[in-house]
């Protein structure tokens, strides 16, 4: 059982080389691709080919490996900007989307935001969609609020709308939690923000790795992505922005190839994307980025989309048999991506991944970067199996054996 | 070692029933550290009794069963203890209590724990500062 209807992971399987790998002598059962995902052979062979054939650096030399590596880097971000429905001028390479919204922060943030003004995001959110904002407001004078969630782990519209009525100057949310699954209406919730007069900006960590993504279509003003969840490295990761929008931001950090002239008292900044692009860049990463991306292509995003959905189902179906499962987010699969945090009676999430670590089976536990998330479910930790295409239905049984172990462990 | 041996009946017993927990009405040492890594959160208080002895002592918080476990037996262990009996205390001290468990680098945090506070606690209170060993940058 291990082809879904969408994808023969079998086969796929074989691109993985860390899936080879045994843990505590059992076959690795890697499930917590949210915190970050594996890496294809394509993608390994990328960074080497890169590292072993044209390394140099990019932008600034004229000889033949800078105009190779100049070629690839500008490739990478074209891939990276039609991956999302967008364009390579509003495509910023940055480390993640961790930085992402920190440029947005200081680029956007530091001139745009004034004193009163007020910014929401949502209590679903991971700490790198709270943090930054509650350091600009702090730092402006302005106020953060907090959209809050239904009892099915959903936004709450009411409440949304509620605070949009006080015309934020920042509307910032996530297109799929990290905890509950839960896929948000972007959509929807972009075109009310911006009908209030609000900037949206959308963290799309969890949604561009695992469904297809239109940022056009949504609508967002910033949408933020991390490579390293989608197959790519670590290190490399996405702002994209409407390219007028960012020609009318303040710089993120001063240094090379961000300006256009320099003198001793002033300088003038590089076209966008460039403008945020100081200092040597992530060349390596973002190649491996635009190899991922390839290899994603290759399946579909359709495809693992569906694949994960299928996945999610027989998940929560099978795990909700093992003794004291307790699940967290929307019950329907269409509304949540390939996530399922989870108690386990009062084992600890700690304990449980050790005991999982045992059979080879790698979960995560513990707050996830969701502190106030984890406030409103009442819990101090979570369990969570994630998904990505080389999982199948012989993962979610190796989890339920696990559990099944774990519970009688703990007595339960 | 299995995680069957890791959560013998000893450390189950002592998670589900914690032996020292809650708080003092009156104490002369209160320490508190949380581990950032997992969100274990422990508290100690302790009153000093004469010849500088742990006269009573209470732990609290919250996390995993190794943590909890080895804070409580830890209370069992201090209690009636000169305040510099907690200076010659170490790690393997623990380990032995727990009965040897195998612990992978990220757990050994979680035994640790109640000793870490407890330290901080005592040292404080002797007017000297703990530095944890084992803090990592
Ligand atoms: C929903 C969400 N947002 C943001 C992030 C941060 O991503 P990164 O650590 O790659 O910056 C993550 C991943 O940890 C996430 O799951």
């Amino acid at each position: 059982m291990l082809k879904t209807e969408a994808i023969d992971v079998q086969k796929l399987r074989a691109d993985f080389p860390i899936l080879k790998r045994k843990v505590h002598g059992k076959r690795l059962v890697y499930l917590d691709s949210a915190a970050t995902a594996q890496k294809p052979q394509a993608v390994i062979d990328a960074l080497v080919d890169y590292y072993s054939r044209y390394n140099s650096n990019v932008h600034r030399s004229v000889h033949t490996l800078g105009e190779e590596a100049t070629e690839a880097y500008e490739e990478a971000r074209a891939k990276a900007a039609r991956f999302v429905g967008s364009s390579p001028k509003g495509l910023v390479f940055v480390r993640g989307t961790t930085e992402a919204t920190n440029l947005v922060k200081f680029a956007w943030g530091e001139k745009n935001v004034k004193k009163g003004d007020v910014l929401v995001t949502t209590l679903m959110e991971h700490h790198s969609n709270i943090v930054p904002w509650q350091l600009l407001a702090k730092e402006k004078g302005a106020t953060l609020k907090f959209a809050g969630l239904l009892p099915d782990g959903t936004i709450d519209m009411a409440d949304f709308e509620k605070l949009l009525k006080e015309s934020p100057r920042l509307v910032a949310f996530a297109h799929c939690s990290n905890v509950l699954g839960t896929i948000n209406d972007v959509h929807a919730m972009c075109a009310k923000a911006r009908a209030s007069g609000a900037t949206t900006l959308v963290d799309g960590a969890q949604s561009v790795p695992h469904m297809p993504v239109d940022v056009g279509a949504i609508g967002a003003d910033f949408y933020a992505y991390s490579g390293h969840k989608m197959l790519g490295p670590t290190g490399i990761g996405a702002l994209v922005a409407k390219k007028e929008l960012l020609e009318d931001m303040d710089p993120f950090q001063g240094g090379g190839e961000m300006i256009r002239e320099v003198f001793l008292d002033h300088a003038t900044w590089n076209d966008v994307p460039y403008k945020f692009e100081a200092g040597t860049v992530n060349i390596a990463d973002a190649i491996g980025l635009g190899a991922a991306i390839d290899y994603l292509n290759a399946i579909g995003m359709e495809k693992v989309r569906e694949h994960e959905v299928r996945l999610l189902k027989y998940a929560l179906e099978t795990l909700s048999k093992a003794k004291g499962f307790h699940s967290y987010g929307p019950s329907d699969p269409q509304k949540r991506g390939g996530v399922v945090s989870f108690n386990l009676g009062d084992v600890h999430p700690h304990d449980l991944a050790t005991i999982l670590d045992e059979e080879g089976i790698a979960i995560r536990s513990g707050h996830h970067c969701a502190q106030p998330l984890m406030r409103w479910l009442n819990v101090a930790a979570t369990s969570r199996a994630s998904f990505h295409v080389y999982n199948s239905y012989d993962d979610v049984d190796a989890l339920k054996a696990g559990l099944d172990k774990a519970g009688s462990i703990f007595r339960l | 070692m299995s995680s069957a041996d890791i959560y013998r009946e000893l450390i189950l017993d002592y998670y589900r029933s914690p032996r020292n927990f809650g708080k003092l009405e009156k104490f002369d040492i209160d320490a508190h550290d949380t581990n950032p890594l997992c969100g274990d959160d422990i508290g100690m208080q302790i009153r000093v009794g004469v010849g500088r002895s742990i006269e009573e002592i209470k732990f609290s918080g919250k996390g995993c069963a190794i943590s909890q476990a080895s804070a409580s037996m830890l209370t069992e262990l201090a209690k009636g203890k000169p305040l510099e009996w907690v200076k010659q205390l170490s790690k393997e001290d623990i380990f032995k209590m727990l009965g040897d468990p195998d612990l992978g680098p990220s757990r050994v945090k979680c035994a640790l724990l109640g000793m870490k506070v407890l330290k901080m606690g005592v040292y404080g209170y002797l007017g000297a500062h703990y530095e944890d060993p084992d803090d990592t940058p």
